[in-house]
């Protein structure tokens, strides 16, 4: 084994601002094979990783698939029962916890999956979907059910008049919203949102994203915000991880991390996010990581990064980054990365030079916004539209 | 090379200078090739309507598109799901699924030949050979019971007429060029052995491996994470490059629009709205669409907590959708008229430039 700085006996002691703690988490899972099922292999989606989310933040796990970001997200709500470590919940160890305890927990922390087409029962109504789990925690019965209901399709911008519809009569963003109504049902503090927004299409996703914010706030919610894509973490997220074969490499407040990432596996991701602008897009260069992510059963020894990293290269293949697992330290304030060669990555501008120069350039122009403040970009007038449409006005006599 | 050296057919109105590669193809594959340009524009699409008939009634996925790829263009179509955008390029192929679609109208040119016209036989010829494909998938647009080298040369074979010996050659080569490490030994692999990353590589070796005009990648990399997107996207654009070849790019990511297109077409509801330069179109959009996508992003530059601009609604159901701006009932921006009339794409910024918006045109109520 090498040296890794999750490897603690004790645990740290509970800070009250923290609502949940994840210390030393591993989630390991069998390879079987063969009549006998025997075990050839663990698969180590979770390899050790520590970290907190503190109370009313919220914090983005990025990476790519395969990385554990999933894994970590439904250990710490223990839909999967972690392998070691342990992960608390305002103190308290959810991994001690038996089934009664453990459901009462669950009230507390909700989960809003990526697919809502797969994750609501086709068989089941909106309003039946809903009122579950007011039911299994029994928080209210009739009409203050069937009223609570109500109110919770209206919180997330559903009528509640489709009650009695069924997932299918809905598109995907409404389905979205309904799988949210279902986890603010119980009133939770906590709800891991395990990448809501992927199977949408862009203007749908900025629709659920609104409402991720706007409950955020109306609810003093907590989120784990679980996803691949950059920029919407970025856009959503107090602090952010990011992960890279089962470890966290970086954690850090999204302005300090975006602007000059620690560990060259993010600027790396950084560099290969495409930008909407097409002057950044020709002033970015691209590092292009060899080859595809080594496979979790049998991660590399040292750094897990040290066989695509472009900085292990540049600086002559040092020793340590074959030997030694670099845990995350300090860059500064709550950044951390675990890099060896963290201070060396932090004197390049590789992967966000062309980021420096990406201006704010929002697709509705300044004047547009400003008729519409005014009010009057509907308002017709005949004159105006005789000039917007002199064509149309000339051909079709209006009487 | 000077250009009449190789020689121009006489369908070809004008003489066109051959760029090193285009001469050194010419040479290579002689004259049965003949002239690189046979027409003005590589693909020419006029009118372009592709309509599904379904027991719901007609469902008008594309209607009265037209639009213009030049030779080693990249040209995007961007849009949402149900656009269109699929559609028109499969319409390109005649590859749309008949029943229940069917192109009703339009023409489509094809480096001077009308693809509508063409024989069933002359169709699958163009296809593979003249125009190469990149799909979303690799999984299932491969066969997974065939091996690699196998499916590669099944394309060579088939329209280069390559001998057994030549054609492994040829796909060893080709291997080597989207960057499999060890080529030779991966012949005898399946599509299994490969990640999603190798398996689109091996996708665009099929694509290459004639040596198409016009690549058409629909959503090439959008099952791929997003370190090996930037690899497949790389390789596509070198390869374009490297062959002079032209992509019709159809994504749903205005990045992967801002990075790889010269021009963009943006489509809504079966129709293009706004098209122009890559500039153009990300510097000055002239249409509260291309606005409201723009908008959606949430951008690296963004703050936390920043509401996004949104585009409220659903685009509409293509059964009979109005004789009227078809973005209207979601635009913010909308008065009477674009609820009664449509308006046509007309010019804007440039003569290329065009939109489809009674408020944007010259004159209208949003400058």
């Amino acid at each position: 084994m090498t040296a890794t700085a999750g490897a603690r006996t004790t645990l740290r002691p509970h800070d009250p601002d923290n609502l949940v703690e994840v210390d030393d988490l591993k989630v390991h899972f069998p390879i079987r094979s063969g009549l006998f099922k025997t075990v050839k292999g663990t698969v180590k989606a979770v390899d050790g990783v520590t970290f907190e989310v503190r109370r009313g933040e919220t914090l983005g796990l990025v990476g790519e698939s395969g990385c554990g970001k999933s894994t970590i997200g439904r250990a710490m709500i223990r839909l999967r029962e972690p392998t070691a470590g342990t992960v608390r919940f305002d103190g308290v160890d959810l991994t001690s916890l038996k089934s009664g305890a453990l459901r009462r927990m669950r009230r507390r922390m909700q989960i809003i999956f990526q697919d809502p087409y797969g994750s609501l029962d086709p068989r089941m109504t909106v309003g039946s979907i809903v009122s579950e789990p007011i039911e299994t925690h029994r928080l209210a019965k009739g009409a203050a059910k069937k009223e609570r209901v109500a109110e919770l399709l209206r919180l997330v911008g559903l009528d509640p008049k489709y009650v009695k519809r069924y997932p299918h009569e809905f598109s995907g963003g409404q389905r979205q919203r309904i799988g949210v109504a279902r986890a603010l049902a119980v009133e939770p503090e906590f709800i891991v949102c395990d990448e809501p927004i992927s199977a949408l299409d862009v203007s749908i996703q900025a629709q659920v994203l609104n409402l991720l914010t706007d409950l955020r706030s109306r609810l003093g919610l907590t989120y784990l915000f679980v996803a691949h894509d950059l920029s919407v973490v970025k856009h959503i997220s107090d602090r952010v991880a990011v992960m890279y074969l089962g470890k966290v490499v970086e954690v850090g407040p999204p302005d300090q991390l975006y602007a000059a990432p620690g560990h060259p596996y993010t600027r790396a991701l950084l560099s290969a996010v495409p930008v909407p602008d097409p002057v950044s897009e020709r002033k970015r260069k691209r590092v292009i990581l060899k080859g595809d992510v080594p496979s979790p059963v049998n991660p590399p020894p040292g750094c897990r990064f040290h066989t695509r990293c472009w900085l292990y290269e540049r600086l002559g293949k040092p020793e340590n980054c074959r030997t030694i697992d670099p845990p995350l330290e300090t860059i500064d304030g709550q950044h951390r990365a675990a890099c060896h060669y963290a201070a060396e990555a932090l004197k390049t501008d590789v992967g966000v030079a062309h980021l420096e120069h990406v201006q704010v350039r929002r697709g509705t122009p300044d004047a547009a916004l400003a008729l519409l403040e005014a009010g009057k970009a509907d308002a017709v007038t005949e004159a105006e539209v005789a000039a917007a449409a002199p064509a149309a006005d000339t051909g079709a006599v209006v009487s | 090379m000077p250009s009449d050296s190789a020689g121009t057919g006489a369908d070809s109105p004008t003489i066109i200078e051959l760029s090193p590669e285009e001469a050194r193809r010419v040479d290579a594959e002689g004259s049965a090739v003949g002239p690189e340009r046979k027409a003005d524009k590589l693909l020419q699409v006029r009118g372009l309507s592709t309509h599904f008939f379904t027991p719901d009634g007609v469902v008008q996925a594309v209607d009265d598109v037209s639009f213009d790829v030049d030779y080693g263009e990249t040209l995007g179509l961007v849009g949402e799901s149900g656009c269109g955008k699929s559609v028109t390029a499969l319409s390109v192929a005649r590859l749309v699924p008949n029943p229940p679609g069917r192109i009703i109208a339009g023409e489509i040119l094809f480096d001077g030949v009308n693809v509508l016209k063409l024989s069933d036989d002359n169709m699958r010829r163009l296809r593979g050979k003249e125009i190469g494909f990149i799909f979303q998938d690799p999984l299932t647009s491969l066969n997974p019971t065939l091996t690699i080298g196998y499916q590669i040369a099944e394309t060579v074979r088939e329209h280069l007429g390559l001998s057994r010996k030549a054609a492994e050659d040829r796909v060893v080569e080709l291997l080597a060029k989207v960057g499999i490490p060890r080529p030779k030994e991966r012949l005898k692999d399946y599509p299994f052995h490969f990640s999603g990353g190798m398996r689109q590589r091996v996708m665009i070796a099929i694509a290459l491996s004639c040596d198409p005009k016009l690549i058409l990648a629909d959503e090439p990399t959008t099952a791929l994470d997003v370190t090996i997107q930037a690899q497949i996207l790389e390789l596509i654009q070198r390869l374009s490059d490297e062959f002079h070849t032209a992509v019709l790019m159809i994504t749903h990511d205005l990045g992967i629009a801002a990075g790889m297109c010269d021009r963009v077409n943006v489509m809504y509801a079966g129709r293009i709205v706004e098209t122009g330069t890559v500039d153009q179109l990300f510097e000055e959009p002239k249409m509260p669409y291309s606005w409201g996508l723009l908008d959606s992003l949430p951008r690296i530059d963004d703050l936390r907590g920043d509401r996004l601009r949104t585009i409220e609604g659903l685009p509409p159901l293509l059964i009979s959708p109005p004789d009227a701006c078809r973005f209207a009932p979601r635009c913010s921006f909308a008065r009477d008229i674009c609820r009664t009339d449509e308006p046509e794409l007309t010019s804007r910024t440039t003569e290329d430039h065009l939109a489809r918006c009674w408020g944007t045109e010259p004159g209208g109520w949003i400058s």
